[in-house]
């Protein structure tokens, strides 16, 4: 098994020690991840990478705060999310992360501002939910609902969701894996844009390997273990990929 | 295995069952909450429906076992001859005459006097009509014995060859109990002055007609008449017959059985036993109409891929929606059936109280097979109507469409959404706004569901308020006195004096009460006109505001209602027949009473026109606590006096009746009314949470509270509960006007008084039931498994 290294004077802002998931279905035990032990630094993007069903997702999802990892330790600074009652954990999601799923999962009874505005309205620190939306060129469309954008504009939106609040992390579950290529990389190019220009750390979930290009570094997972970890010497810019 | 595995293999209708059992598992929650709603239908159908059946045959055969008359008059005094006249009268079929006397009964057991209906045996034979059913015992065969009622024996534990004394035309009579009886002339046997049945204050008695005609010197006289009609005879024209020959014996006119305090009594129960069927029914059955639908019409939602992937392997279109109908009728008919379990139990249960208050020889609940069979089509026929449009739409969906994923739920702006007012609204009230205009139609059935539960209660509830109201208002403030004594014949002005001596008494006036028929154009009503002073202060007249009204010099006092059946208003003449003589006068006052009848005319006046000088038929007595006892050992002694009326017990009495009547049926409409709170806010809270949990467990992603995700699930139906009230309490209202009129009859009218008590005992048990509801739902949302919801689809 495998561990990525860390530059030395760096300070982790995600650490995963022999992270473990199992589910329970029946009689039917599944192992979804088997002992990952992986650091992530500040303002780097990080692609995970694998086939479906790898585990890739669940690491996510413990990771964001979603699940609670059978065994092992996920720190965030010095918190142990698995020592946070449920409470701790919603603030933790609230506060830290900035989450962009598959099936964009917008609120369907709010327009674009409002779902962005969802997130920012206690925040005194978070970007106008316009100027979200202008960061993801969809300023023109605040006022629509879900229902009257296609694929790409809303996950463009649950991007702008996601980075509004300006949280330290970004963690993006196949953003591209209902899109096309061409709405792919437009979506991909917003997130890029967050990462290098606010310098969000930010983890791209992605069984697409030219998306790997765009990474600082790239993690390998198969069968619930990490396969390999490599850095890109050059990240190619998200407008360069295609697939 | 999962359901879809099953049926893959088989393929067989079987498996579709076997799914339909699982689902209904899964559902069962839904599937309860709608079948209790049907059941509270079935159930006040089966009841209203089987009780009214089992009273209505009961009465009938009971009627035509004793030969209870078809027509009924009083006289004064009438030679026995009048009844020969009368028997050669056109449509009389049979007559009977009697001497009916009401005297005081002196019981070891009671402080005050009782009253006793004395009615004549025949000299020979059984009565031709109004017989009665010897229970225990027999007829009695000198002139001290006396066949009494059931009822009166039962409240004194009287048996046959016990004594009790009677004061019978100044008399003291020592008489003995020969045999205990039943009559059908009193199956709700009211005696002078009571507004519902005393049995310990009210006995009848059957005595030899030499006995009582000897005792109040009618010998070779009677003063009471019953025919039965031949069948084809017209009642209308009998009674005019009737009158003609009876008015010069000082009756003040013939009526028939719908005037007969008994049988008056009975049909109103039993109308209004027909009106809770037709009125409630219907609101639960429709609320469960509409509970099927929505969640049929989730279950398809969710169900669409299984629908088209059962479809593309071979199943009809006909044989899955008639999978989708079982769901629909398997839930009706769990609620029909325990619907009509609890119905026959509440119909038991009706039937034990009106057999306390009606006394027939055997009162037995019937189960009534055919209202059972009816209510069950009528809630399966409802049902059905209800999730017809779902199953037309399994039906029609075609595979490829069905197997594609649905089009994503369609939210637009809610008109108005541009005021300030809405701009300023946090997003949790705008996403419920926004939901609720999705499906306004939903929202709208909800919200009257909701509405209709709060309206029950309000409807029912009131009227322990509208009867307290009725007795303050008519014992408290209208009539003041504590007794009114009735005397055996009238007494000049002078035995005022001499009762204002007698032990405890504060105040005593004079009234002359008799009965009269008062007539105005087409419409007539025998009634008690009382004569009062024109100083009166313990009868009150009192408008419509209560305040009390100067007694008229000249000019009938009404009560409303009593105009009302009269059509007549202020100034209008009314022809009153006193003593078998017409006399025009005009309608002076009108007073609010709700109780009885009122007609009031001065005292003096009504001397004036029965030109008998200066007399009173009875006295209205304010007497102090302390010398109580006193005040009644005068009373049991006094010769003259037939009839004694104590307003504590009648007030006690009515106030017994009501709480033992109204008590079960108010209770099962209140836990009814529950129990549909219960089942909307459940069934609409599991289905939101079905349509909107991937949303809801965005919102948890995202970082949003348990408490603030639930505050928008339960902000949409606290919204829909809270917007509900204030419509159930006008809905209330409405319906309770609807059963008001119901009940209005010659003996009461009830006043449509909802108090704050009763909107807010209605609204706490909705909103009770509502939290309540809630909770398991609210459970359920705290456990949502984030990950597993967020990869759900829509």
């Amino acid at each position: 098994m495998k561990t990525a290294s860390a530059p030395a004077l760096r300070q982790d802002i995600l650490v995963a020690r022999g992270v473990t998931k199992t589910y329970r279905t029946g009689a039917v035990e599944i192992q979804a991840l088997r002992g990952i032990d992986l650091e992530f630094h500040p303002r780097e993007l990080v692609v995970l990478l694998g086939p479906s069903g790898s585990g890739k997702s669940t690491l996510l999802n413990l990771l964001g705060g979603l699940d609670r990892a059978s065994r092992g330790q996920i720190l965030f600074g010095e918190a142990d999310l698995a020592t946070l009652d449920d409470r701790a954990l919603t603030r933790y999601r609230r506060e830290t992360i900035g989450f962009v799923f598959q099936s964009y999962n917008l609120l369907p009874s709010l327009t674009a501002r409002e779902n962005v505005a969802l997130v920012t309205e206690d925040a005194p620190q978070a970007l106008a939910p316009e100027a979200a939306l202008e960061l993801v060129g969809l300023f023109d469309r605040k006022d629509h609902f879900p229902a009257e954008l296609s694929g790409g504009e809303q996950q463009r939106v649950a991007v702008a969701r996601a980075i509004a609040r300006r949280p330290p992390v970004l963690l993006c579950d196949e953003p591209t894996g209902a899109l096309d290529s061409k709405t792919g990389v437009v979506v991909l190019e917003a997130i890029d844009r967050i990462n290098r220009d606010f310098g969000t750390f930010a983890i791209l979930v992605t069984h697409n390997v030219a998306i790997a290009e765009m990474a600082d570094r790239v993690v390998a997972i198969a069968d619930g273990a990490i396969t390999s970890v490599r850095s890109n010497t050059h990240r190619c810019p998200a407008s360069t990929l295609s697939w | 295995m999962s359901g879809i595995d099953a049926l893959v293999v088989g393929r067989s209708p079987h498996a579709l069952d076997r799914k339909l059992c699982r689902d209904l598992w899964r559902r069962r929650g839904q599937g309860i909450a709608v079948a209790v709603v049907v059941a509270c239908g079935v159930a006040t159908a089966v009841m209203s429906f089987s009780v009214l059946r089992s009273l209505d045959e009961t009465r009938l055969d009971y009627y035509r076992h004793d030969r209870f008359a078809d027509v009924f008059a009083n006289v004064v005094q009438a030679p026995t001859s009048v009844a020969d006249v009368i028997a050669l009268s056109p449509g009389v079929a049979r007559i009977e005459t009697r001497i009916v006397k009401d005297v005081t009964l002196d019981l070891d057991d009671l402080d005050a006097p009782a009253v006793g209906r004395f009615i004549s045996l025949p000299v020979s034979g059984a009565p031709t009509l109004n017989a009665f059913t010897l229970r225990r015992g027999q007829l009695p065969s000198s002139w001290d014995e006396v066949v009494a009622s059931e009822s009166f024996a039962m409240a004194h534990g009287f048996a046959p060859g016990d004594h009790l004394v009677a004061v019978m035309n100044d008399a003291r009579r020592r008489l003995t109990i020969v045999g205990i009886a039943l009559s059908p002339e009193y199956v709700y046997a009211l005696g002078p002055g009571q507004i519902v049945p005393d049995d310990r204050r009210f006995g009848i008695f059957w005595m030899s007609r030499n006995a009582l005609a000897a005792a109040f010197d009618l010998s070779g006289s009677i003063n009471d008449i019953s025919v039965a009609l031949e069948p084809s005879a017209s009642e209308a024209a009998v009674i005019e017959r009737l009158d003609q020959s009876l008015r010069p014996y000082g009756s003040p006119g013939a009526y028939g059985r719908a005037h007969q305090y008994s049988d008056a009594f009975l049909r109103g129960e039993l109308d209004q036993l027909v009106a809770i069927g037709r009125l409630v029914p219907p609101i639960f059955l429709g609320v469960a109409a509409f509970l099927l639908h929505v969640v049929l019409w989730r279950i398809i939602d969710v169900e669409r891929e299984q629908i088209g992937l059962l479809k593309a392997l071979g199943f009809s279109d006909g044989a899955l929606g008639r999978h989708y109908l079982k769901f629909a009728l398997v839930i009706s008919g769990l609620g029909i059936v325990v619907g009509l379990a609890v119905g026959v139990l509440l119909g038991q249960g009706l039937t034990a109280i009106y057999a306390q208050f009606f006394h027939f020889p055997v009162l037995r609940y019937r189960p009534d097979v055919v209202s059972m069979a009816a209510a069950a089509l009528i809630a399966l026929a409802v049902s059905v109507t209800g999730v017809i449009d779902a199953i037309y739409r399994v039906v029609k969906l075609p595979v490829a469409v069905a197997m594609a994923p649905a089009a994503p739920t369609i939210y637009r702006a809610v008109p108005g959404e541009r005021l300030l007012i809405f701009r300023r609204l946090g997003w949790p009230a705008r996403m419920i706004f926004r939901h609720l205009a999705r499906r306004p139609l939903r929202a709208a059935s909800t919200l009257i569901g909701v509405a209709l539960a709060v309206a029950l209660p309000v409807a029912t509830l009131f009227s322990f308020e509208a009867l307290d109201y009725m007795v303050d208002v008519f014992y408290a403030r209208a009539q003041r006195q504590d007794v009114t004594v009735l005397f055996s014949r009238t007494q000049p002005y002078a035995m005022l004096d001499e009762i204002r001596h007698w032990p405890g008494v504060h105040a005593v006036e004079g009234v002359r009460v008799m009965p009269v028929r008062l007539t105005a154009g087409s419409d007539s009503r025998l009634v008690t006109l009382t004569g009062i002073p024109s100083d009166a202060t313990l009868v009150r007249l009192l408008d419509a505001d209560l305040t009390p009204l100067a007694v008229p010099a000249q000019g009938l006092a009404l009560s409303t209602k009593l105009a009302d059946l009269l059509h007549v208003g202020l100034g209008d003449p009314v022809t009153v027949r006193l003593a078998g003589r017409d006399v025009a006068l005009p309608v002076a006052r009108l007073t609010e009473q709700y109780i009885g009848l009122g007609a009031y005319l001065e005292l003096s006046a009504l001397n004036q026109l029965l030109d008998e000088g200066a007399v009173i038929s009875g006295v209205e007595v304010q007497i102090g606590h302390e010398q109580r006892a006193l005040f009644f050992r005068a009373l049991k002694d006094a010769p003259v006096v037939a009839s004694v009326v104590l307003k504590a017990s009648t007030v006690n009495a009515f106030r017994q009746t009501m709480a033992r009547t109204l008590t079960l049926i108010v209770s099962f409409f209140v836990l009814f009314a529950a129990l549909t709170a219960v089942g909307l806010v459940y069934s609409t809270a599991q289905i939101t949470l079905s349509e909107r949990g991937r949303e809801l467990a965005m919102m948890r992603a995202l970082g949003f509270s348990g408490r603030q995700v639930g505050a928008v699930l339960f902000g949409e139906l606290a919204l829909l509960v809270l917007a509900a009230l204030p419509l159930g309490c006008l809905l209330g209202h409405a319906l309770g006007w609807v059963i008001v009129r119901g009940l209005d009859s010659d003996l009461f009218r009830v006043p449509l008084v909802i108090g704050a008590r009763t909107y807010a005992a209605a609204l706490a048990i909705v909103v009770l039931a509502s939290l309540a509801s809630s909770w398991p739902v609210a459970r359920q949302l705290a456990r949502v498994d984030i990950v597993a919801a967020l990869k759900t689809r829509e």
